[in-house]
């Protein structure tokens, strides 16, 4: 039974299986639903963070072309991560960035912008998740990207990254 | 904050103590009269260090402590503490650290419980076990910790999906991870079984004990999968062969051919290459099984979240495992000469070796479907699916001779069997069985030749087994379970042949008229619960021989985000199941209305039920016996 070939060609084959798998690790597919681009932004109404004024969606998303809308929590170890591209990408005057504040404590909030640097022209109250939610969000952070036409056209879940910001300064040009 | 730091200093102690096992193990092995005294205790802390620091989770779950992460990602502070507790290994993190405990307690058993086996034997499973140990070990503290903290603290948890609480589904992970572990032993025992060429019949006695503990474990744990999926998913199946579920189905059929083997072993030492064979391939399917879970590489209904990384350190601990056994198994096993004996073909051992070949084929069939969709999109970049059909297609035809072989081999003894012992008796209660099985097809009117020889084949080994009963030479437990198999086997073949399906469109009041009876939707009421609405119909059917039952199906509206489940209703008879389930019609005062009626669809649980219990006794008695 011990043949000299058993071994070595066992061991080619499992060699082979592992390349197979490996290779399988990289176009792993995960279930997400497929990204339903060029939906509408839905209309929505919340609070402002800092005057807690009443602010609708409509009155927000007009006047740029591009805008960048971006789910964060102080409690969110990756938006801590993702935080300094934000306000490299603040610092280019022609982008607007709107933050939403996600089920978070209003104390921790302005202790995290203040610690940080706030990137954001306006931010909007999400205290129980709701308006992230009809935004089709999976977590935080996300950010989406809104043209002028009121259309997601690019989301971004997870921290952002430097492949992330090139796409959005790709878009933005 | 403490708790997390207990839990995570744990783990570390835990990991320090298993290197030190495995020093000292190794420095015994070379100068050795008695088991070190050491290794005991310091096997206890290991176990005691793993065993705090899960403690330490499942009270940051019951006190819904959200500072930690999965904690924060998978619990709710309104969540009922029970699914609070099962939280704890519902998720990645979690159910790795359960796996480690239950690797830790094991060892410890096997050590307490072989005092009669060599000590070399001993130490070596040891030393080979504490390999997978600190495997799992490293796994848990590079890339799945569950005591990392978030800060600030959150307030509030983000839940856990509605359709994951559920009894059934928070006991099915521990049970089947003991099944796997339980394996991991057998694993080591074997090879270091192999290592020390001391696979007797001494040896096959002692991991016989292991072998049963594990696959009754896996028994329970695959039943309980689909209860499951069965009250729960409401698609009234209960095995879908999805990939994840054919996954734990791999390791029980290697296991279960390895659990015949044992018994030619122990009574002959004969087979001993193959069983080591079996006992390495039941491991690796187990620990590929999470690998294929855990990476994401599957498609398939059961989502966890997936990180390549996991992937990739899964991968290739994996692959050293298969290394490394492979090298053992080359340079050390030894021919071993006592094989020469000749198998008398109409022995148990020839059935017993047609039944390994059988589930080898079950195996590979299985093994197949799952991994060459894999295979196929890494070579070729094309995506296909493999459902029900190529099983159905490949398993049932076969079904026939293995069900028939495995009927003649009970009444044949170990060494020699007479031929006129197959006697008038077998051949009458074949010519009953096929009688039976054509009324049966006659009464539900099919004329499929090909289904009344299953059913003929099956219930010939149903009838065999009951007839074993009352053979006072047999024992127990094997004709519990060998009883339970048939009636499995049979009830899923009733199941699946007798099943009916209506499906109408209807509106409150309607009433819908088909060839067996009717189904009647007499009314709807709604209420408000906590965090859905619930929409219950009323609906009244009637069969042919004028049968009765009441059905309410309930459709629930969650507000955030807006989803519909339909629940459906099950009404359970010893004869069939009932289920009923509804479903709007979008924009319309219709709803879908799915009426399936499904035989026997309890004694597919017994039956199951019994495999395991069978297996119990012979569990229990082979303790007792020492």
């Amino acid at each position: 039974m011990k043949n000299k070939f058993i071994l070595p060609s066992l061991i080619i084959f499992f060699t082979f299986c592992f390349i197979i798998f490996y290779n399988s690790l990289e176009n792993s597919n995960s279930y997400i639903p497929k990204d339903d681009f060029d939906t509408k932004l839905p209309i929505f109404n919340s609070k402002d963070f800092f005057s807690k004024k009443e602010i609708s969606s409509q009155d927000l998303f007009v006047d740029n072309d591009y805008y960048i809308l971006n789910i964060w929590a102080s409690w969110c170890a990756p938006c801590r991560k993702e935080h300094p591209e934000l306000m490299k990408l603040s610092k280019n005057s022609s982008i607007k960035i709107i933050g939403i504040n996600y089920k978070d404590n209003l104390k921790n909030a302005k202790k995290f912008l203040n610690d940080l640097g706030n990137p954001y022209s306006t931010i909007l109250i999400d205290d129980d998740g709701t308006i992230s939610i009809e935004l089709g969000a999976y977590g935080v952070p996300e950010t989406f990207i809104i043209n002028k036409q009121n259309k997601i056209i690019q989301k971004f879940r997870g921290a952002l990254n430097t492949e992330s910001i090139e796409k959005i300064n790709l878009i933005l040009k | 904050m403490l708790t997390n730091q207990i839990g995570y200093y744990s783990i570390i102690l835990g990991l320090i103590f298993s290197v030190l096992i495995f020093i000292t193990s190794l420095k015994d092995l070379k100068n050795i009269k008695i088991l070190n005294k050491k290794i005991f205790f310091l096997s206890f802390f290991q176990f005691f260090f793993v065993l705090l620091s899960f403690i330490a989770l499942i009270f940051l779950f019951i006190s819904s402590d959200f500072g930690n992460e999965i904690v924060f990602s998978n619990s709710h502070s309104t969540k009922p503490i029970f699914y609070k507790i099962a939280g704890a290994w519902g998720n990645h993190e979690g159910s790795l650290l359960l796996w480690l405990l239950v690797l830790t307690l094991f060892i410890f058993l096997f050590l307490l419980n072989s005092k009669n086996q060599p000590i070399k034997y001993r130490i070596l499973t040891l030393v080979y076990q504490q390999i997978i140990i600190i495997g799992f070990f490293l796994f848990i503290l590079l890339t799945s910790s569950p005591f990392n903290y978030l800060y600030p603290i959150p307030t509030e948890g983000l839940g856990l999906n509605p359709i994951l609480q559920d009894p059934a589904l928070a006991i099915h992970p521990p049970i089947l991870y003991l099944g796997y572990v339980g394996s991991s032993i057998v694993f080591s025992a074997s090879l270091a079984a192999t290592t020390q060429n001391y696979i007797s019949k001494a040896w096959a006695k002692n991991i016989k004990i292991w072998i049963l503990i594990s696959w009754i474990f896996l028994t329970i744990g695959i039943l309980v999968g689909s209860i499951w999926a069965y009250y729960e998913l409401g698609w009234g199946g209960f095995w879908f062969w999805d990939p994840v579920e054919n996954v734990s189905l791999m390791p029980w059929l290697c296991l279960t051919a390895l659990l015949h083997c044992v018994l030619v072993l122990e009574k002959k030492s004969l087979l001993s290459s193959w069983i080591i064979i079996l006992s390495i391939s039941t491991f690796i399917l187990s620990v590929s099984g999470t690998f294929l879970v855990r990476s994401g590489v599957l498609n398939s209904v059961h989502t966890f979240a997936n990180d390549p990384s996991r992937g990739i350190f899964i991968l290739v601990f994996l692959f050293i495992l298969i290394l490394f056994s492979l090298i053992i198994f080359f340079f050390f096993k030894k021919e071993n000469k006592d094989e020469k004996i000749k198998i008398f073909w109409l022995s148990k051992d020839t059935f017993i070796l047609i039944n390994n070949w059988f589930m080898m084929y079950f195996l590979s069939v299985v093994l197949i479907g799952t991994i060459y969709p894999i295979f196929l999109e890494v070579l070729s970049n094309d995506k296909i699916s493999i459902g029900p059909p190529f099983y159905h297609k490949l398993i049932i035809p076969v079904l026939i001779p293995f069900l028939i072989l495995m009927s003649f081999s009970q009444s044949l003894s170990w060494f020699k069997s007479k031929i006129d012992k197959i006697n008038v008796k077998l051949i009458l209660v074949f010519i009953i069985s096929i009688i039976l099985s054509f009324s049966i097809a006659k009464i539900a009117g099919s004329k499929n030749l090909y289904n009344s020889i299953l059913v003929s084949a099956s219930l010939y080994l149903f009838l065999v087994s009951i007839k074993d009963f009352f053979n006072r030479y047999k024992s127990y437990a094997q004709s519990i379970s060998h009883f339970g198999f048939s009636l499995l086997i049979l009830s899923i073949l009733l199941n699946g042949i007798l099943s009916t399906e209506v499906t109408a469109n209807l509106k409150v009041g309607e009433k819908f008229i088909y060839k067996e009876g009717s189904i009647e939707f007499s009314s709807i009421k709604s209420y408000q619960k906590n965090n859905f609405k619930s929409i219950v119909g009323l609906f009244k059917i009637e069969d042919k021989k004028k049968n009765y039952v009441e059905l309410e199906p309930e459709l629930r509206i969650y507000n955030q985000p807006i989803t519909i489940t339909s629940e459906a209703d099950i009404k359970t008879t010893i004869y069939s199941d009932k289920f009923l389930v509804m479903n709007k019609v979008k924009g319309d005062d219709y709803f879908n209305v799915r009426y399936q009626v499904k035989p026997f669809m309890i004694w597919i649980w017994i039956s199951t039920f019994l495999l395991a219990f069978g297996g119990s006794l012979s569990l229990f008695r082979r303790i007792n016996e020492k």
